[in-house]
């Protein structure tokens, strides 16, 4: 017996590695968890992209449920998710807000018209200090908000299929049972 | 995971080998366009490098070793090996940024951290609060020490209990002629 311990302990070491690759396989390892889930969104006022004398604010978004995608030009992952947001967006139920994070306008500008914009209306936050109040630290991000601007769901990194069908969905659908 | 631009580390590291390179006495094979490219480098890793350190118009002295303080306190969210101090990531900067201003609005470094942490959540901190969430890592080690302790003492006891076996009485001291 005391001459497999040694054994023992070296499996017992090996399954704890097995078990570290394998959640880190299931969850991202950078992704920090926001504070501000389930609580109200921070206020914004933010320009719209394509007509900066207009700004969008929380108030103006408030009444239906809404999901705030961060995307910029520059953010390389934000090409892998826009072909998911164009074919997922119109199936969502609910309406796209794009937030144009630290970007310059034309670049924007240009990368939406080369992607196609799944998005109802889409906000620029250049100077990047609203991103701030909602925890943004790169890019892309979504927000869930619901018709009260709850922030109800989070996601850090490309919406891939996958998280689509097995978070965002089941989030959406939530909101709707709430619904009287 | 997302593409993160943790650049200040990279451009120093660029910046320290082509140093050595361009110090280095033997001239260069290739002549002058290796020559040139190598210039043309090297001013780029110069300006990447004094991108990250971007002089702040403190006040006073002690007010930047404050912020010194204060930043290598915290974690960036996004290059999460780098405190705020050293990071170029743009999220980074941003946040040094707000904090800058935070302390020139009379801000203490408490309240700057609850405002980090309200939105970033006590992974910015690389000193955690002590909660439910963190005994274990907090005391962990401890546990790890006692138990590793407990199995040192049931082994001594386990050898003293032994039977001396045959020639060995009390162990002749060790002297193997290491005198240093």
């Amino acid at each position: 017996m005391s001459r497999l311990l040694p054994f023992i302990g070296f499996m017992l070491l090996a399954g704890l590695f097995g078990f570290g690759i394998w959640w880190n396989t299931q969850h991202d390892p950078n992704a920090i968890p926001t504070p501000l889930l389930n609580k109200p969104a921070p206020a914004f006022d933010l320009p719209k992209l394509y007509e900066p004398t207009q700004t969008v604010s929380k108030a103006d978004l408030l009444g239906k449920p809404y999901l705030l995608n961060v995307f910029a030009s520059w953010c390389i992952e934000c090409g892998v998710e826009h072909p998911v947001l164009e074919a997922e967006g119109p199936t969502l139920g609910v309406q796209l807000v794009g937030y144009n994070y630290k970007d310059v306008p034309a670049d924007a500008k240009r990368w939406l018209a080369q992607h196609g914009s799944p998005y109802a209306v889409v906000i620029a936050d250049e100077p990047g200090h609203t991103a701030i109040d909602f925890g943004v630290y790169g890019a892309p991000e979504s927000f869930l908000i619901d018709a009260q601007g709850v922030i109800r769901y989070k996601h850090i990194g490309p919406l891939t299929p996958e998280v689509v069908a097995k978070e965002l969905k089941p989030a959406i659908a939530a909101l709707r049972k709430e619904k009287p | 995971m997302r593409l993160s631009s943790c650049g200040s580390g990279f451009s120093r590291d660029a910046l320290g080998t082509l140093r050595q390179k361009a110090s280095r006495p033997k001239p260069l094979p290739q002549g002058s366009l290796l020559r040139l490219l190598l210039a043309a480098l090297l001013s780029l890793a110069g300006a990447l490098h004094a991108q990250a350190i971007e002089p702040m118009p403190f006040a006073n002295h002690a007010q930047e070793l404050r912020f010194q303080h204060l930043t290598h306190q915290l974690r960036c969210p996004m290059c999460q090996n780098e405190t705020l101090a050293d990071s170029n990531a743009p999220i980074a900067r941003d946040l040094r940024n707000q904090i800058f201003q935070m302390m020139q609005q009379g801000k203490s470094d408490d309240e700057i951290k609850q405002y980090l942490v309200a939105r970033y959540s006590d992974f910015v901190l690389y000193d955690p609060p002590l909660t439910r969430g963190t005994w274990l890592l907090w005391f962990g080690p401890l546990l790890i020490l006692l138990g590793g302790g407990g199995v040192v003492l049931v082994a001594i006891r386990k050898r003293g209990r032994m039977p001396a076996n045959g020639s060995s009485g009390p162990r002749p001291p060790i002297d193997n002629g290491d005198d240093w």
